[in-house]
């Protein structure tokens, strides 16, 4: 069996193991459902997410609880609040996917080029990366959000810049441990280019772990950006996040109680669906980790 | 040994160097001008440039930064743009409540973290072990702020128990406390489960057991000893985490530590205080992981410092 057909015929049956465990099964649903809500999104919410409605507030002013009209009641401007958190979906997914996938990319590249250079490069890489882990990175992140006046773009760049430390250790520590195993001398010996090796050879392996802290990195990225935008620093208003709800409306969190705790749970909910699924990922894919659960 | 704390301190100093450099470049850089906080929206170009000149904020980059690690490695933190007082000074009014929250926290988060792993391993695969796997996923999947005012709304606004906010007596402290062991329990919990596992695997513990010991003795008096060390060295590590999220539990609590500090100099630009709290914390972050690397050999004898 070649490398490529064994590479192909992993994951299949990856798939198979991840579809036999009921928690991974649960995050899939909950994913499928935030997806499904944010891309349909302008079918699916009853208001447009920032019309303000003449009837969506009490005559004292104040915004309506949950029931009726409005299925979520409705926010301080009189915004329906289910449509304002079937948009936010968009945002977090927005940001969970490119914010993620960017510090993936910077995490993979580092770590590999680390693993695989050693010498003064890999030092350098990993002396950096040891450094980023010593920042606080949620203070950093703050800091940077609030200087710059956010957008969504800045937010997720801003996440990535934080955020790629650890996937950059880990594809590191399999980087070495790969440049050593006897294949890749043989390939080496039979004379194959560097790029040919990291490419073809060492990156098929390192799929697997990519998918892993990929899947849990989404979780993460969620959660920053509902704090930065809960903080004010984040996404701004109009544009509706999750976090960014909580933030406009937490001063009325003793009467209003469902415009915090609502789109809090959905926050939860995703986060939690990306956990469940990248830890069940983490068993399936990882062969060592079998039988330790 | 000593030569390797030798080396580590070394190297941990070198790593506050360069936390240091890259914080103070990235406010240098940021296109946010400090003076102008300073001098309020209607002074003259002239207030606003005789204010820069007297901070010394149009020297260039590199004596900026010459001159804050000068007054550094003598304990100067600079002077806040707007507070008129000592950065030094300020911190230090603040530390003890964010170290007394910090303690308080890693105690709750320890205290409910251990029960919830020691009872997950006991009742393996059992209905318990499952529900408790899953609150253990949902705490670390909640946000800190959620979850802060969750506690705030049952526990302060409906049952009036704690108040909403605020620091001076311990019923201050039980809120924020609590909420972070919470949060941060689900992380202990999972690894106690596993390294209780792998202990109740351990020959030792079949010897114990074949010695005709009650199941209570095996547990408390053979394999929870050996199964906790492995989690106390992980404890220097979680000082970085709590050091990560005081920002948010600290503005949220109304908790007047280092964390509201840093907040409050970020809405307004006060950049020496800013350096001097994403020093502090990096200073507990990289002493945390040290503390955790020392901690190792003695409780794992199989490992040896290089």
């Amino acid at each position: 069996m070649t490398y490529a057909s064994a590479a192909k015929s992993a994951p299949q049956g990856a798939l198979g193991r991840l579809l036999s465990r009921k928690l991974a099964v649960l995050g899939l649903v909950l994913i499928v459902l935030v997806l499904g809500g944010a891309l349909g999104a302008p079918w699916i919410a009853p208001f447009a997410p920032d019309q303000q409605n003449f009837d969506g507030l009490t005559i004292e002013g104040s915004p309506l609880p949950p029931g009726g009209a409005y299925l979520m009641g409705t926010d301080l401007l009189g915004r329906d609040l289910f449509s304002r958190i079937l948009y936010g979906a968009r945002t977090s997914l927005i940001i969970g996917i490119v914010a993620n996938g960017l510090s993936l990319l910077i995490g993979t590249l580092v770590g590999i080029t680390a693993g695989y250079f050693r010498g003064w490069i890999g030092a350098a890489l990993m002396r950096f990366t040891d450094l980023m882990m010593a920042f606080p990175a949620l203070l950093l992140a703050i800091c940077l959000a609030a200087i710059f006046s956010p957008s969504l773009w800045i937010v997720a760049l801003v996440i990535a810049l934080v955020n790629w430390v650890q996937t950059a250790r880990v594809i590191y520590t399999e980087t070495t441990s790969l440049a050593t195993r006897d294949f890749i001398a043989a390939e080496r010996t039979l004379g194959a280019g560097t790029g040919r090796i990291l490419f073809k050879h060492i990156l098929p392996h390192l799929v697997p772990t990519i998918i892993v802290w990929g899947t849990l990195g989404i979780s993460t990225t969620v959660l920053l950006e509902a704090t930065l935008s809960f903080l004010g620093v984040g996404v701004q208003p109009p544009t509706a996040s999750w976090g960014n709800i909580i933030f406009e409306n937490q001063t009325y969190f003793q009467s209003a109680p469902w415009l915090v705790f609502l789109p809090g749970a959905a926050i939860i909910l995703l986060a939690l669906a990306f956990n469940l699924v990248g830890d069940a990922l983490r068993d399936v894919l990882d062969p060592t980790q079998r039988g330790r659960h | 040994m000593p030569a390797y704390i030798l080396r580590r301190l070394i190297q941990s100093a070198l790593i506050l160097l360069g936390v240091s450099f890259i914080t103070f470049f990235l406010l240098f850089v940021l296109p946010a001008d400090p003076v102008r906080q300073i001098a309020g929206r209607s002074a003259s170009a002239a207030t606003v440039e005789s204010i820069r000149h007297e901070l010394g904020l149009d020297r260039p980059f590199l004596v900026q930064y010459a001159r804050y690690l000068g007054g550094l490695v003598q304990g100067d933190l600079g002077r806040s743009y707007l507070q008129k007082s000592e950065v030094s000074v300020l911190i230090a009014s603040r530390l003890p409540a964010t170290l007394l929250l910090m303690v308080a926290a890693i105690f709750c988060e320890l205290a409910i973290g251990l029960t919830m792993g020691i009872v997950a391993a006991l009742r393996r695969d059992r209905f318990a072990d499952q529900a408790l796997m899953m609150t253990s996923f949902v705490t670390v999947s909640a946000p800190q702020f959620v979850v802060s005012l969750l506690m705030l709304y049952v526990f302060a606004v409906k049952l009036g128990w704690f108040p909403i906010g605020g620091y001076g007596t311990f019923r201050h402290l039980v809120l924020p406390a609590i909420t972070l062991g919470i949060l941060g329990s689900g992380w202990y919990s999972r690894m106690m489960r596993s390294s209780m596992i792998d202990v109740m695997r351990a020959d030792y513990i079949r010897t114990a057991r074949s010695k005709g010991l009650g199941r209570a003795r095996v547990v408390l008096g053979h394999a929870l000893p050996n199964a906790i060390l492995p989690i106390i060295a992980m404890i220097g590590i979680d000082i970085g985490v709590f050091m990560g999220g005081i920002v948010v539990v600290e503005s949220v609590f109304g908790w007047p530590g280092i964390g509201q500090l840093a907040w409050q100099a970020i809405q307004r630009i006060d950049i020496p205080i800013i350096m001097g709290v994403t020093l502090v914390s990096a200073v507990a972050i990289v002493l945390g992981n040290l503390l955790a690397d020392l901690i190792a050999p003695f409780i794992d004898p199989r490992i040896k410092l290089k």
